[in-house]
């Protein structure tokens, strides 16, 4: 059984009277102690897919099972033991911590919240967290504006790890850093990983990041997953066009492969205007006419990867 | 896993010491201090009233219609009943400040709920009490106070309670504002993430964070309802057991001409205090400021 099985997954808004498919029937698996990447440009859904699974963002159709349990139509006190088992990591270190509260009570509250043990166990508890993360004891008495941005990822990460989840969903938790910091926050995250058997859902724009870190990788587009695969499969054989464009996007040393590198034209179409067919295909040097009628289904190929084009 | 990860030692980081900035900020102002020393004379003249001027203020004790600084026992003067005036500002203060801060309570209780209720929920709940909101805020204000003190009696109860009523929606908007920017932040994420209560969430979370413009606007609420009191006790609608400022401006309206001490005495007397209510509005303002912080 996997940790965590989507199976058709859509989670859609109302905006003037027209439906949104932020989400749009995704389906995958993250197994115990692997790590997915979830790729895709901003405003693709990734984020949207990541909230759904924690249940922060209703879902509109299919199923989130969780070690077995269906969770998407569990509500209110039915969701508080798997709220536990599963935590998010944010992107924006600033907004994500609550700016009048001391590390100490930001960590402790959710002990209290979940009734895990008495004063001197959840001091053990937060302090054992906090050394795992790499800041000092003396830090759980400040608040958070007193920290760099990397020191409150880190704090951020705390907050995630204290409840002792299976599976946590890092939401870009990098992209706001520094890049000296970015390799200290993934460093810490791959140490956290193989300590404590965690399972990720990575999301990121980027796909350099995404590669330090990840078994497998989905790629997003306009809510769907266009293709998926081992990292390695995808880097040396990208069969989308998406996927390529991304790869190319990577800055490289290599004069050669500039030259050739696919650049995306044009800006991600709206969600609730959905191009018929394939809906890549405005943004893609190779469609034809048959991308316009038949939307492409996601298929296995031969070379391991699935993907969802007519032309792979 | 891939391998060629650079490995960056974990180090302890150096956490900046804790800057005490805040009193500095409080003191640099001028104007918030004065507001304060001028509130805090107020406040102690109105504690220490049995004290300094023991008994009732509404006894008759001297010649009416005495001038300031015309006799020694009545600094102040008399009114035409033979008031000391003195003890009547004193006693009138106490008035003043129990009206002004219990109807500014009173606003703030129901415009927090109303405004946090609302602005976390959205939907159903928010539009009806918006309605209910803009429902209040079509009626003039003090006129819904009189109409409330007309229908009950004019005591100190009836009166704070009447103008907590007609003041909260100011604050009810104020506070939905901040808790619609506020609910869709992170930290209310990562909040219901971890499987807290709304309660919690409004309460604990979101509302401590929404208080800064709220807390400067209760200062300004306080002057309002002193203001409003004053208009009442003028118009002869206050509690007619004690002296209020209003009241006293209200006796002594016949004899502008002739006796204009009568009036400007508690007049300046709500003035000066009004003001220092405001400017430590403005003060606080500034102190709440973020880019303050920064400095």
């Amino acid at each position: 059984m996997q940790l965590l099985d989507v199976e058709n997954l859509q989670t859609s808004y109302h905006s003037h009277g027209r439906i949104l498919r932020a989400v749009d029937d995704v389906s995958f698996t993250v197994g115990k102690g692997e790590t997915v990447g979830l790729v895709g440009e901003s405003g693709c859904g990734k984020s949207t897919l990541g909230k759904t699974i924690l249940r922060l963002v209703p879902s509109s159709a299919g199923q989130i099972r969780f070690s077995g349990a269906d969770i998407a139509p569990l509500s209110g006190k039915a969701l508080i033991p798997y709220r536990r088992r599963m935590q998010m990591i944010f992107q924006d270190p600033f907004g994500s911590l609550n700016p009048r509260q001391t590390v100490r009570t930001l960590l402790d509250t959710a002990l209290k919240v979940h009734r895990l043990g008495d004063v001197t166990e959840r001091t053990r508890r937060i302090n054992e967290t906090i050394d795992r993360v790499g800041l000092p004891r003396t830090a759980l008495s400040r608040y958070p504006h007193e920290f760099s941005g990397g020191q409150r990822q880190r704090i951020g990460i705390a907050r995630a790890l204290i409840l002792e989840p299976e599976l946590i969903v890092c939401d870009e938790p990098v992209s706001a850093l520094d890049v000296s910091i970015q390799a200290q926050i993934l460093n810490l995250l791959v140490d956290l990983k193989r300590d404590l058997g965690l399972s990720y859902l990575f999301i990121s724009h980027d796909m350099s990041v995404v590669r330090y870190f990840t078994d497998r990788v989905l790629v997003m587009y306009l809510g769907r997953i266009v293709e998926s695969g081992s990292y390695e499969t995808l880097w040396s054989n990208p069969r989308h066009p998406y996927t390529r464009a991304l790869i190319d996007a990577v800055p490289s040393y290599d004069a050669q492969k500039k030259r050739t590198a696919v650049v995306l034209k044009g800006d991600l179409p709206s969600a609730s205007q959905v191009p018929s067919g394939c809906r890549f295909r405005l943004r893609c040097r190779f469609a034809q006419e048959r991308c316009s009628d038949e939307e492409p289904a996601l298929r296995r190929m031969p070379s391991g990867q699935s993907v969802a084009c007519h032309f792979a | 896993m891939s391998t060629n990860m650079t490995s960056l030692p974990v180090t302890l980081l150096a956490v900046p010491a804790a800057k005490n900035g805040r009193l500095s900020a409080f003191l640099r102002q001028p104007t918030f201090v004065a507001g304060l020393l001028i509130l805090g004379v107020v406040m102690t003249l109105a504690c220490v009233a049995d004290l300094l001027y023991p008994g009732d203020p509404q006894d008759l004790v001297g010649p009416p219609l005495l001038w300031p600084f015309q006799k020694t026992e009545f600094q102040l003067g008399t009114d035409s009943l033979g008031r000391d005036i003195a003890a009547g500002l004193v006693h009138g203060a106490r008035v003043s400040l129990i009206i002004g801060f219990s109807a500014a309570s009173i606003g703030l209780l129901i415009g927090t709920l109303v405004g946090a209720v609302g602005g976390y929920f959205g939907g159903l709940a928010d539009n009806v009490l918006v309605r209910v909101t803009e429902l209040f805020q079509t009626v003039p204000a003090f006129l819904l106070v009189v109409v409330i003190v007309a229908i009950g009696e004019p005591s100190l109860k009836v009166i704070a309670l009447a103008i907590g009523i007609a003041s909260w929606p100011t604050i009810a908007r104020l506070v939905r504002a901040q808790f619609r920017s506020l609910r869709e932040q992170d930290f209310v994420m990562a909040a219901r993430s971890l499987g807290y209560s709304d309660t919690r969430i409004i309460f604990v979370e979101i509302l401590p964070n929404a208080l800064p413009p709220v807390v400067v606007t209760a200062s300004v609420m306080v002057a309002g309802a002193i203001l409003t009191e004053t208009g009442l006790s003028f118009l002869n609608m206050g509690d007619p057991n004690v002296v209020s400022w209003g009241s006293m401006i209200g006796d002594g309206r016949e004899m502008l001409r002739t006796a204009w001490f009568l009036t400007a005495l508690p007049g300046t007397a709500t003035a000066l205090t009004v003001l220092a209510l405001n400017l430590i509005g403005d003060g606080l303002n500034e102190i709440f400021n973020p880019r303050m912080r920064e400095r």
